[in-house]
């Protein structure tokens, strides 16, 4: 946590003294219609464009308008692992939003709000540092009575950009960007109600701060959030087919898709229903190139079925999975991990699929592609798991050598000899899928199905085919996770704790162990990008701690373990596999974490 | 360039190329036929297969020009019977994975054959938006009035009345009529035939596969096991009748059309419907020109750098 705010006196007056900081956090609380995200984009895209590292952290209501909501934004010149436990600065718009927000600040931190809606507590005063500001009657004034409601976020940021010295001419430029081609009024509005905060006076701030210069000077960024760092990623990979429905928060990659995917000969198919959506995803994977197509919470249940086939008929396809929380309707627009089950082994009959995790906003980028190259290798789907908290946050990131990367698939039509869909003797047991318009010079055809079949397709009872064949799917991913890196340590390689993870939660998990450590305590961590299968050598990376502790966003289940944790203590059968689970809708703070392990050391189950 | 939806460029990876297509001749019988058909002997459905690979003949296909779609049903072991690329997917989603082919591969023609349960009852919803969104295909639907492959019970096309495993005192629920379902739902191309006349059906799918859009038939094909008879009376063998649908009937009438499909058994059969209508696929193609205009000469890569910068 920052230390940017010193204490101060309330009474001084003067120049305001300015202080050089290396981080700070700024929520910013109102409501959902009051372009309070669009603060926040402009705070991270500036930050990624002045090399600095940033995540953010957003709620909104699952409401259809309207309704509290908060963006969070961590800007640093160092490392920037999670979105921040307090906040340094809250920006309140709104009475509920100063109540309902001020205990997320730390003592002495900074309540700005817009005087015309707020009234302070007396009984705050004294703990935190009050300014107010008459946002919503500045910003009318500087841009006309038709404003209203409309332009105060952008007043609010000027006001910000001021506090913090932020670099004016580069947010004027990410304003005019954001609002061009759009009415000219809207820009010129939009600049003076910036203008116009920018040059407010700050009354009785006593400090205004700069940042140090970034550790990642001279690093070219891109800013984005991870449902767009995913579809991007799906289009370097070389997907030009997907099909989807709409839900939360799903949603975002498909529209981003529908809208991307035409400039590269591609196209997205809205679809009547979830099941549709995935049938003519598979469809398109069969016709010769790797489909996507995705959902979150009920949307997945919706779709097993027709996973069991891509699975039973060995057809490649990756299926993104954005967690909500559960079960059914359940927390539309709140993050959870508690569809590791259902992507590991939802659905009827063994049937192995694969399933990975990216830990941040960078990796939704470069798993995308490593799911969609795992599909076509062993043509198998794929299941990428991300969720809620990941695909609305923003991260700054290195730019991506974009031609290096980019990838061809297109069809395969090279005519073959002779082709056995299911050929029991392939290397690996990894059969490849040959699309349709591949001519084969034996003149037999193959048949994708989804009975049990011999090596050409065709329908079969014998058991011992239903043996070798079952086998066979089994045994490709088998042969997969042979070639998966065992996963590095976060910290020292052996220890007392070691926290384990899986998806979103890398980054606090990672800051819990910098600050456990920086107290003395010996906790090291592990994160897990493949799920299923899980890459070998962990049990000896187990074996150098007395306590392997699984945090999740998800219950401890009727048997006492996360779902993760559940299956680590079936794989490796070790007691000293715990679980650290939680259910409330929301991104772990790291101050929980350790709090968690420390209650679990205290209980007598991990001694620190 | 990998375009998918305007235009396919087959990679061959430096093999030798198919011969020219004027050498070669269309395939045979022998060639197009697999398995040995695991229907009933006296199957109306051993008729359709017959004739689809007497289209595949007439009509010189290749087994690299053509795609055979499947969902579950008896009617639906179909791919497995025809020696070409094929696929039998799950039950009642064949058209949706169809429209998948159907909208990457335009150098593919794509065949789906189900039966009733699978077109008007689990995949229902399907039916409607694939014929809604005229994605380009031809989609013969073998309707018996009755499941079989599970041993007889009552299909959303059972008649009132018909005695069936689950409603042993005869079927209560009104049947769907698949002639006015498919007007209903917007399909531009709607049939009927039944498996008794095989020119006829022939005739019918010769004219659905042409259609430059979704073309459905109906083609009546009974199940001897389990609801023997049903069509005698279109049947002139069995003394029934065989009406061809009145030759100043005007199929782009959809209200003409719909009064036809309400005609008491055994009703018209023909061509009840036709619309020009683009396709889904057509207007998607658009879209991707449209899309493309601006970004000629552009590697894929440098597309996407383009959206990069914008996010800097």
């Amino acid at each position: 946590m920052s230390d940017m705010i010193a204490p101060v006196a309330p009474s001084s007056k003067g120049a305001p003294k300015i202080s050089n900081i290396k981080e700070a956090v700024i929520r910013i609380a109102g409501n959902s219609q009051d372009g309070i995200q669009a603060i926040g984009g402009f705070l991270a895209r500036l930050a990624g464009r002045s090399e600095q590292e940033v995540m953010t952290f957003m709620t909104i209501p699952s409401t259809i308008s309207g309704g509290p909501s908060i963006f969070q934004v961590r800007i640093g010149s160092g490392e920037v692992l999670s979105a921040g436990d307090e906040a340094d600065v809250l920006l309140a718009f709104y009475q509920h939003s100063y109540e309902g927000h001020i205990a997320s600040v730390k003592k002495q931190g900074l309540i700005l709000y817009d005087s015309d809606h707020v009234q302070p507590r007396p009984e705050w005063e004294k703990d935190f540092h009050h300014v107010g500001v008459p946002i919503s009657s500045l910003t009318v004034e500087a841009i006309g009575g038709t404003a209203k409601d409309k332009g105060k976020n952008i007043y609010a940021l000027g006001l910000i950009a001021k506090m913090f010295d932020l670099n004016a001419p580069k947010l004027e430029k990410l304003i005019a960007e954001r609002f061009t081609g759009k009415d000219e009024s809207i820009v010129k509005n939009a600049l003076a109600a910036f203008h116009a905060g920018y040059s407010h006076s700050l009354g009785n701030v006593l400090e205004t701060f700069k940042f140090v210069d970034s550790s990642h000077k001279g690093r070219q960024q891109v800013v984005m959030n991870g449902n767009e760092a995913l579809g991007y990623g799906l289009i370097a990979a070389g997907v030009r087919f997907g099909a989807g429905y709409p839900i939360t928060p799903w949603s975002d990659i498909m529209e981003l898709l529908r809208r991307e995917l035409p400039k590269y000969g591609g196209t997205f198919v809205q679809c009547e229903d979830e099941i549709a959506a995935i049938s003519m995803a598979m469809g398109a994977s069969y016709a010769g190139r790797v489909a996507v197509t995705g959902s979150s919470g009920p949307g997945i249940s919706l779709k097993t079925e027709s996973l069991g086939w891509g699975v039973m008929a060995e057809m490649p396809l990756v299926i993104v999975d954005v967690q909500r929380g559960g079960p059914s309707t359940g927390m539309p627009t709140n993050v959870e991990q508690s569809d590791l089950n259902i992507a590991c082994f939802g659905g009827h009959g063994d049937s192995p699929r694969v399933v990975v995790a990216p830990a941040n906003v960078e990796d939704c980028f470069y798993m995308a592609i490593e799911a969609v190259n795992i599909a076509r290798k062993f043509s198998v789907p794929v299941i990428i798991l991300t969720d809620q908290g990941i695909a609305t946050r923003i991260e700054a990131l290195s730019e991506p050598n974009l031609k290096a990367i980019c990838q061809d698939i297109s069809p395969d039509l090279t005519p073959v000899a002779d082709h056995k869909p299911y050929d029991l003797s392939a290397p690996d047991s990894a059969t490849r899928h040959a699309p349709p318009g591949t001519r084969i010079a034996s003149g037999k055809y193959p048949i994708v199905t989804g009975l049990e079949h011999d090596e050409a397709g065709h329908p079969t009872g014998s058991p011992k085919l239903h043996t070798q064949m079952t086998a066979k799917r089994r045994k490709k991913l088998q042969a997969l996770a042979a070639t998966l890196s065992t996963p590095k340590i976060y910290g020292p390689p052996e220890g007392n704790i070691l926290l384990v993870g899986w998806g979103s939660t890398e980054g606090p998990i990672r800051e819990a162990v910098d600050r456990a450590r920086a107290g003395g305590d010996s906790v090291s961590s592990l994160h897990i990008r493949h799920i299923s299968p899980l890459p070998n050598g962990l049990e000896n990376i187990f074996s150098g701690f007395n306590h392997v502790l699984v945090v999740e966003m998800n219950d401890e289940g009727l048997y006492g373990f996360g779902q993760l944790g559940q299956l680590l203590r079936a794989r490796y059968c070790d007691p000293k596999i715990q679980g650290i689970n939680k259910t409330d809708g929301l991104t772990w703070k790291v101050r929980e974490i350790l709090e968690r392990v420390r209650t679990n050391v205290s209980s007598g189950l991990s001694k620190l | 360039m990998s375009e998918t939806l305007t235009e396919i460029e087959p990679r061959t990876n430096g093999a030798a190329a198919p011969a020219a297509p004027a050498e070669r001749k269309g395939l045979t019988k022998k060639e197009v036929a697999a398995d040995h058909p695991t229907w009933c002997p006296g199957c109306g459905d051993f008729s359709v297969l017959a004739l689809y690979f007497k289209l595949i003949e007439k009509r010189k296909m290749w087994h690299e020009n053509i795609t055979t779609i499947a969902g579950i049903g008896c009617s639906s072991r179909f791919p497995y019977f025809v020696q070409a690329h094929g696929a039998h997917y799950i039950h009642g989603r064949a058209l949706p994975f169809a429209s998948g082919i159907s909208l990457s591969r335009p150098d593919l023609h794509v065949f789906v054959f189900g039966g009733d349960g699978d077109a008007f009852s689990i995949g229902g919803n399907h039916f409607n938006h694939t014929a809604r969104k005229n994605i380009k295909m031809t989609y013969v639907v073998m309707d018996n009035w009755v499941y079989g492959l599970t041993k007889k019970q009552t299909s959303p096309t059972s008649p009132l009345g018909f005695k069936s495993k689950t409603d042993q005192w005869g079927a209560v629920d009104y049947p769907i009529n698949p002639m006015k379902q498919a007007i209903a739902a917007g399909a531009t191309f709607v049939a009927r035939t039944t498996h008794s006349n095989p020119n006829h059906v022939l005739q019918m799918m010769e004219a659905a596969m042409d259609h430059e859009g979704f073309g459905f038939i109906e083609c009546l094909s009974e199940c001897v096991e389990f609801y023997e008879g049903a069509f005698d009376a279109s049947n002139p063998r069995k003394g029934g009748a065989f009406n061809e649908v009145p030759k100043d009937h005007d199929a782009t009438d959809e209200l003409a059309a719909f009064k036809l499909a309400g005609a008491e058994f055994p009703g018209y059969f023909g061509i009840f419907y036709k619309a020009a209508k683009a396709t889904k696929n057509a207007k998607e193609a658009e879209i991707i020109r449209g899309a493309r205009e601006r970004l000629q000469g552009l590697q894929d890569w440098q597309i996407l750098q383009k959206s990069f910068d914008r996010m800097k």
